[in-house]
């Protein structure tokens, strides 16, 4: 299939409510915003691919093109590995001017086979970008031609950076998968309990704090797709008996097709938040024991559930009182805004604003009904208003990505990072305790009052002002 | 002289090297109120906004003109008349700075036409500056792109000097892309203690020194004003720092008739006395006490320090003028730089103190680190000096894992003494207790011993 078919396949999602919702014409016009020129902000669709595949953590990941798409993000996000390091490796073809005038395939296939006879990995992805795309350079031959004479799987990623944003390349990076890796291989064994876990990339280890719990219940993930996974765990895990879809549609259409292709049922949910991560545990042990598991794993994920909430809220309860009233100014597009939400207004802090920028319909709903009516629902907030809402003090701290971080620090108040680059980890009954004392410790942080003093000639300005006024 | 070697691999593995419109993009970041402007995806855009974000720890200004497949294969001109209205009227900077890419120079985009088009249908952004650099990702490096888009800014900006005008006590310095906001404190104050008035461009010590503004501006918020740009051909002379600087430093002199020197670096003994006697001269005046002072303390520090860089093994990756005053640098100290790879080509590399030096990666660098004692380049030599169990140095960017890159001083006396500190430092840090077999086994073995009598 060809790149823009697969895009028109990617914007059809029938999976997709926000998109069922639009007219045949809209619809094919894609689920991305038209970026504007001048005052666009995230990244481009390699960007989401590379999010969205990255964290496998065995394979190298081999970016086709010019220095920039590779040498600048190499290593730089938080997604964590129990056993490989090779995803941390950058590798690119760096191409350079000769390649752009003569095309750059043998160069990529060079490549290939120098990273295959030094690093030897299971698998190689080759990510496609702008440039080559642009001269022509076929890397799904060059991947084929490779993978035959070297004997290893090698699986093209097309998708270049202006094709469309983030989202849209997460979704070809799950068509890449969909199409190269997936049921390519057997698990050694199954189990009844065997479940994928998609749209999870593990970013600062948040997976090892849900899956403590997964395995004292004897529930197993065959294939997390793709925090911390092993490309064989990918590559087999068509054998799941069933599936959770995290983090919104980034990862829908793998979701939706291994359910066409084999039957694998699956929940969306979330694990952010007591309530949220709840839910998921029920959830998961609720479609494997409809699919042949036991019928008593239910009752033990209720005792599981039951317990550990009692011990989050009863961890939670110490920040209560301390947390009672403050204003949260929310804005991220990576984690679901409802799910930090609820969370957040479980221990008692106020949301004064919450960005919905990439929240679909059904998002923006659940927020109506968590907040209520007047919930403060921002569509697209520039930095100097969030700047101006936390310079008059209208929030008392904000949650976001690090790009927007110095808008907050600036105006000297507190600052949370959510997003990919965060070093604490949120899921869980683990991490919602985690995200709350997080919340505590940068509101408490006696360094507020002191960075607000004014200087000393600041004061001598103000006092005499004073007196001005006072005669 | 180094024998300059290029690898010949074909995929490079943990890159050193990045691109040249970021280079191109923070040389306009050292211009106040300016908006860089990279012509090409939005990916281009998002990555370095990251790269600089995590470096500066600051708000980074960085805009795109958000090429789409169909734009690209149709041609720019719509995107960037686009993005300019949409920056002029939402940041209102003083100066849009544009960058190509590797994807619009493919396509062969002509900015500096589009610009006119665009100068001629929209009379309503005269009062906004725009200069175009061609910085395509695909030739070159960051100092490139960087030294291409100051030699641009002169070329564009400045005006050759009135008629009569007097040469003032004013002096222009064009300081390279390895110098720091805290190394251009460092010269200013330097350079004002002989009654002189600097005016750097770039001035990233104005722009990214992590000041705290009272308003929010989405612009850059200091750096070199466009007026101060325009009058850099009143000065009494130019100082550049750095090879990379001196295509800047001739343009500036065909252009204006202000003479030039170039430092080609400024860490070290030596460099920092040339600095001294030249500023003496232009001035007037004898070098300051404080001065003074501070050498006899680096002299000092280089005394008490030589006891712990002499003999040791030191591999270096970096951009060719960091490189260059690293090495040398560690090598007046008495160290050996066994290893050294670089970004791309600059006359500086034949004369490196070294056997030879690789334009390669952070791969060539770890390989040919294996005996060496320290590890010295950005952040992303973090897992290398971790597999090769080595104290390490972050130097240049990025260094995204330590808190105050932007402040990190190597340049004056008296930042090549906290220098020798830091360094000398990691190597005390790094000195092995011996315990009763340390030296059991270091007998030369005979094959050795031919090897310490000169080979047979």
């Amino acid at each position: 299939m060809s790149l823009s078919n697969k895009i028109q396949d990617v914007f059809n999602e029938p999976g997709c409510g926000k998109n069922q919702g639009k007219q045949e014409k809209e619809r094919k016009k894609g689920c991305t915003k038209q970026l504007q020129p001048g005052a666009a902000a995230g990244g481009c669709a390699f960007d989401g691919a590379k999010i969205a595949l990255q964290p496998i953590t065995d394979v190298a990941h081999l970016v086709h093109g010019p220095i920039a798409c590779e040498g600048h993000s190499w290593d730089n996000r938080g997604t964590k590995s129990s056993g490989s390091r090779l995803y941390r490796t950058g590798f690119t073809t760096d191409i350079n001017e000769h390649d752009v005038v003569f095309g750059g395939e043998k160069h990529l296939y060079r490549a290939i086979k120098e990273i295959i006879e030094k690093y030897n990995p299971p698998a190689v992805f080759v990510y496609q970008t702008c440039v080559p795309a642009m001269i022509g350079d076929d890397i799904e031959s060059v991947c084929r031609a490779a993978s035959q004479k070297f004997g290893k799987p090698v699986i093209p990623v097309n998708s270049p950076g202006f094709v469309g944003a983030k989202n849209l390349g997460n979704k070809l990076a799950g068509e890449a998968i969909l199409d190269h890796v997936i049921g390519t291989e057997e698990p050694e064994y199954t189990t009844p309990y065997d479940i994928n876990i998609i749209g999870e990339y593990n970013l600062s280890g948040e997976l090892w704090q849900v899956k403590p719990l997964l395995d004292e219940l004897g529930i197993r993930i065959l294939a997390c797709i793709s925090g911390d996974a092993r490309y064989r765990e990918v590559a087999s895990s068509h054998r799941a008996r069933a599936a959770m879809m995290v983090c919104s549609k980034a990862m829908i259409n793998i979701a939706r097709k291994m359910e066409e292709r084999y039957g694998i049922p699956f929940f969306e949910g979330s694990f952010y938040g007591v309530g949220d991560m709840s839910d998921s545990l029920r959830q998961i042990a609720r479609l494997l024991v409809s699919r042949g598991a036991p019928e008593e794993l239910v009752a033990r994920t209720e005792a599981v559930v039951a317990r550990e909430e009692a011990r989050a809220w009863q961890r939670l309860e110490p920040y209560k009182a301390r947390l009672e009233g403050k204003r949260v100014l929310l804005i991220t597009g990576g984690v679901k805004s409802w799910s930090v939400v609820a969370a957040l207004q479980e221990v008692g802090l106020e949301i004064v604003g919450t960005s919905v920028k990439k929240s679909t319909k059904e998002d923006k709903e659940r927020i109506k009904e968590i907040m209520g009516d007047d919930a403060h629902m921002i569509d697209d907030m520039t930095p100097r208003e969030m700047y101006k809402v936390l310079k008059e003090a209208r929030a008392d701290i904000m949650l976001s990505g690090g790009r927007t971080q110095f808008v907050a620090l600036k105006a000297k108040m507190p600052w949370l990072d959510i997003n990919q680059e965060r070093h604490h980890a949120y899921a869980g009954y683990e991490g919602m305790v985690e995200l709350v004392g997080e919340i505590d410790k940068s509101l408490s942080n006696p360094v507020w009052e002191q960075v607000r003093r004014p200087a000393p000639w600041e004061r001598a300005a103000q006092d005499a002002a004073g007196m001005i006024r006072a005669a | 002289m180094a024998k300059v070697l290029t690898s010949r691999k074909a995929c490079t593995v943990n890159p050193l090297k990045m691109s040249q419109p970021m280079g191109g993009a923070l040389a306009f970041m050292g211009v106040n109120g300016c908006m860089p402007l990279l012509h090409g995806s939005q990916g281009c855009t998002s990555f370095g906004l990251v790269l600089f974000v995590r470096h500066f720890r600051e708000a980074i200004p960085l805009q795109t003109t958000a090429m789409s497949e169909v734009a690209t294969v149709l041609g720019g001109l719509e995107n960037v008349e686009r993005a300019v209205i949409n920056i002029a009227n939402r940041a209102k900077p003083e100066i849009i700075g544009i960058c190509s890419t590797g994807v619009t120079e493919t396509k062969g985009d002509d900015v500096d036409g589009f610009i006119r088009l665009i100068r001629a249908r929209h009379p309503e952004l005269d009062h906004v500056a725009m200069v175009s650099v061609s910085t395509p990702d695909f030739t070159g490096a960051f100092q490139d792109g960087w030294s291409k888009t100051v030699d641009r800014m002169v070329e564009a900006f400045v005006e050759p000097p009135a008629e009569g005008v007097l040469r003032t006590r004013k002096i222009n310095v064009l300081p390279g892309c390895h110098l720091t906001p805290g190394d251009l404190e460092e010269l200013r104050d330097v350079i004002e203690a002989f009654g002189l008035e600097p005016h750097f461009l770039p001035d990233l010590s104005g722009s990214l020194d992590g000041h705290i503004p009272d308003e929010f501006t989405p612009t850059t918020l200091g750096g070199i004003g466009l007026v101060e740009i325009r009058a850099m051909g009143s000065a009494l002379a130019t100082v550049a720092i750095g090879e990379q600087m001196r295509g800047a430093a001739i343009t500036l002199e065909h252009k204006t008739g202000v003479p030039y020197v170039v430092f080609d670096r400024l860490t070290g003994l030596a460099p920092n006395d040339d600095l001294m006697a030249h500023l003496s001269r232009m001035s007037g005046m004898p070098v300051p006490s404080k001065y003074r002072r501070q050498r006899s303390q680096l002299v000092d520090a280089m005394l008490d320090g030589h006891f712990f860089f002499g003999g040791k093994k030191i591999a270096i990756g970096a951009e060719p003028d960091l490189l260059w005053s690293m090495a040398s640098c560690l090598t007046e100290m008495g160290s050996h730089v066994t290893a050294a790879v670089t970004t791309t080509a600059s006359p500086v590399l034949e004369r490196l103190p070294v056997d030879e030096v690789l334009i390669g990666d952070l791969e060539d660098l770890e390989d040919r680190a294996a005996t060496a004692d320290l590890l010295v380049t950005h952040s992303h030599g973090r897992q290398a000096a971790e597999r090769l169990k080595i104290p390490f140095y972050r130097l240049g960017l990025p260094t995204f894992d330590r808190l105050g890159a932007a402040h990190l001083v190597t340049v004056g006396y008296r930042g090549t003494r906290d220098l020798i500190f830091s360094i000398g430092n990691l190597f005390m840090g790094d000195a092995h207790e011996p315990d009763p077999d340390t030296w059991r086994y270091c007998a030369p073995q005979p094959e050795q011993l031919v090897q310490l009598n000169g080979g047979v």
